[in-house]
């Protein structure tokens, strides 16, 4: 097994898929010649040609659109938002095409809608958002947010075969700066949509998370070890569905739990969780639940202020005391 | 009447209304096609009656949505495809839909959200689809479906099926960005592709005149690289060869065209609405052009039906419509259990 970056998981993934199934393309914007603004494809073109690689206009309506009618015929397409903040353009064709398709006429549409979230990269306030919880609220989607290189690759690969349209958002963050042993090809492992993962057993209390802020949960669990705080770390993996079960086994478990993620805190996907758990195992709980996001702003571009804005293990492991206090 | 190039002509172009023969466009389709034409454009309107019928009736839950005028766009262009083509049908399109097979009892369940309707009360009117029978279903938000059908192109290019998509839009429904975004890329993908611009003359209450600041629709093919041809809508036989132009076109491989049709809504945008803010002289001025009673006057004329052969059409389908309404109104009403099934395939 080699050593692969985040971003080589992913790449790696749609390499299989296109190799082993010849209904996967990919649509995108300077994902041919270019190899995309992040190299994702970078050989793709050569391997698969034009036909499969297909670069478009500045067009993100009209790109989802293109995959829904494809993905109608038999095909499987994939399309990349150069910066997934770029998705809001095609928000229509997803939420009101693809979404209800399934439920309104009986038509599939598996279609992947993938490309770079999140910050700490210095992207200001279009290069580094979260839309995910723009799209929680959309019955028929599936939503992606892997934390790990096993789980970039295995996701990607069940996303494209998932009969349903899959929003699957990589983090940036993560692209070059993590890496792991990854078996790919026949040997690939294809992770199951819909199951959260249980990173870090702990017993005194679960930090429920996804994405980049999984490894902040991680830092902030070996850094609480000397202070005798056990942190359980669940991630999610899968945003929509949602876990219900392991969400709701490890409230139960430690009766303290944080929602971590990197999205502002009203109306996020953090709020969905900290509801499930106040509604169903209430009675387990010795705390309020807390969501630990990011402030109700735009993403800040000066790294003094984008520091101010996301969370990180200091704020983590702050908070991580207090509720055990409480 | 490619207009690439050229000056355009009037907004909507004066058709001969002399009797007896009405002279429509040139076509070669023989005579038993030609009344398979009118049998279908017969169908809808008579179909529609019905439906405004149940609607005066209360059986009808929501909107109701008529194309009558436009007939023969609908009818005319869906009579130019061929089996393996797809088509994405809008609201003023339930022409097109029943010369691709839907049966008129599928549009009155669909509408009284019957529990046998293909939506299965899922959703309304004509908001269905069936890739079996080349239909793919719209969305309310006008423009999603042409880079939807752009996407079908692309893809039965790819898998070598030999097919054209087709799709239509209104003169309103030009001014939205995925109109632009969608033409362009199938433009630049050079896919099989044809789009049907009906100009009826009202987005809701809203005149063309503010939509844009052009007078043809079709000009705006130029801005893509692309043939735009001006129809009169209400010729069914100058849709079809305008709409079989294209298709051999886009099935040559020479790419997507932009057709406009000149045609009007000769009743408000649904059936709540009487259309007060259109002025009467334009239903006088499109009333005598109406392309039903054109092309009755071209079928007598030329001699290629007698007023019996006409009866005989419309007897038939008033024998058909009562089956199809009492078996849809037979149908129940959808177990609310169905409410909360099939959000993911």
């Amino acid at each position: 097994m080699a050593t692969v970056t985040y971003l080589e998981a992913i790449r790696q993934a749609l390499w299989d898929e296109m190799e082993q199934d010849e209904r996967v393309f990919m649509l995108g914007q300077d994902i041919g010649t270019y190899g995309g603004a992040f190299r994702v494809t970078a050989g793709f073109l050569d391997k698969f040609g034009p036909e499969r690689i297909v670069d478009t206009p500045i067009s993100e309506s009209a790109m989802i659109g293109c995959a829904i009618g494809a993905s109608m015929m038999g095909l499987l397409p994939v399309v990349e938002m150069q910066f997934i903040d770029f998705i809001s353009c095609g928000f229509n064709q997803i939420i009101n095409f693809a979404a209800p398709s399934h439920y309104r006429w009986g038509q599939q549409v598996p279609i992947v809608v993938r490309g770079p979230a999140g910050g700490n990269v210095h992207g200001s306030a279009y290069h580094s958002q979260n839309p995910e919880s723009y799209f929680q609220h959309t019955p028929g989607l599936k939503i992606l947010a892997p934390g790990t290189v096993a789980d970039a690759y295995g996701l990607l690969r069940a996303a494209i075969h998932d009969p349903n349209p899959v929003l699957y958002f990589e983090h940036k963050y993560l692209y070059r700066r993590l890496k792991d042993e990854l078996a790919t090809g026949s040997d690939g492992v294809v992770v199951p949509i819909g199951q959260a993962r249980l990173a870090r057993e702990g017993r005194d209390l679960s930090v429920i998370t996804y994405g980049a802020m999984l490894q902040v949960a991680l830092e902030a669990a070996g850094r609480l070890e000397g202070d005798g705080i056990d942190l359980e770390v669940l991630d999610l993996r899968t945003l929509k569905p949602l876990d219900q079960e392991a969400i709701l086994a490890t409230a139960r478990k430690t009766s303290r739990v944080i929602v971590l993620t990197e999205e502002q805190t009203t109306g996020s996907v953090a709020g969905e969780v900290a509801a499930r758990i106040s509604q169903d195992a209430f009675e387990w709980l010795d705390g309020p639940v807390h969501r630990l996001c990011c402030p109700d702003t735009p993403v800040p571009y000066s790294p003094t202020l984008e520091e101010a804005y996301l969370p990180n293990v200091d704020k983590l492991v702050a908070k991580v005391r207090e509720l055990a206090s409480y | 009447m490619t207009t690439t190039g050229k000056s355009w002509g009037p907004l909507h172009p004066k058709t001969e209304t002399t009797q007896p023969a009405e002279r429509l466009a040139k076509t070669g389709l023989p005579r038993e096609r030609q009344l398979e034409l009118y049998h279908f454009m017969k169908l809808t309107r008579m179909v529609e009656g019905r439906l405004g019928n149940l609607y005066r009736q209360g059986k009808v839950v929501g909107g109701l949505y008529s194309s009558l005028g436009q007939e023969a766009t609908a009818v005319g262009s869906a009579f130019a495809l061929e089996a393996q083509d797809m088509m994405g049908p809008l609201i003023r399109n339930l022409g097109s839909m029943l010369v691709r097979g839907v049966q008129p009892r599928e549009v009155m369940m669909q509408y009284m959200a019957k529990s046998d309707s293909p939506t299965g009360g899922k959703d309304g009117n004509t908001h269905f689809g069936d890739l079996k029978r080349g239909l793919v279903a719209p969305i309310s938000m006008l423009g999603a479906v042409i880079p939807v059908m752009a996407g079908v192109a692309l893809a039965g290019k790819m898998q070598g099926k030999n097919l054209v998509a087709l799709t239509y839009i209104g003169d309103g429904g030009t001014s939205t960005g995925d109109f632009h975004e969608g033409l362009n890329l199938a433009a630049v993908l050079n896919v099989p592709f044809v789009l049907i611009a009906e100009n009826n003359g009202w987005a809701y209450s809203t005149p063309v005149a503010k939509q844009m600041r052009i007078r043809n629709i079709a000009a705006r093919a130029a801005g893509y690289g692309i043939p735009g041809e001006i129809v009169d809508g209400n010729d069914v036989l100058a849709v079809y060869e305008v709409t079989k132009r294209a298709v051999e076109r886009a099935r040559a491989g020479a790419g997507p065209t932009l057709i406009e049709s000149k045609t009007f809504r000769m009743k408000g945008h649904a059936e709540h609405d009487d259309a007060g803010y259109v002025p009467k002289e334009q239903f006088e001025e499109w009333r005598p052009k109406d392309p039903i009673e054109r092309f009755e006057r071209h079928l007598l004329g030329n001699g290629l039906a007698t007023e019996d052969d006409l009866k005989a059409i419309v007897a038939r389908i008033d024998a058909q419509l009562n089956e199809e309404v009492d078996f849809a109104l037979a149908s129940p009403m959808p177990p609310p259990e169905r409410a909360f099934e099939g959000v993911y395939a």
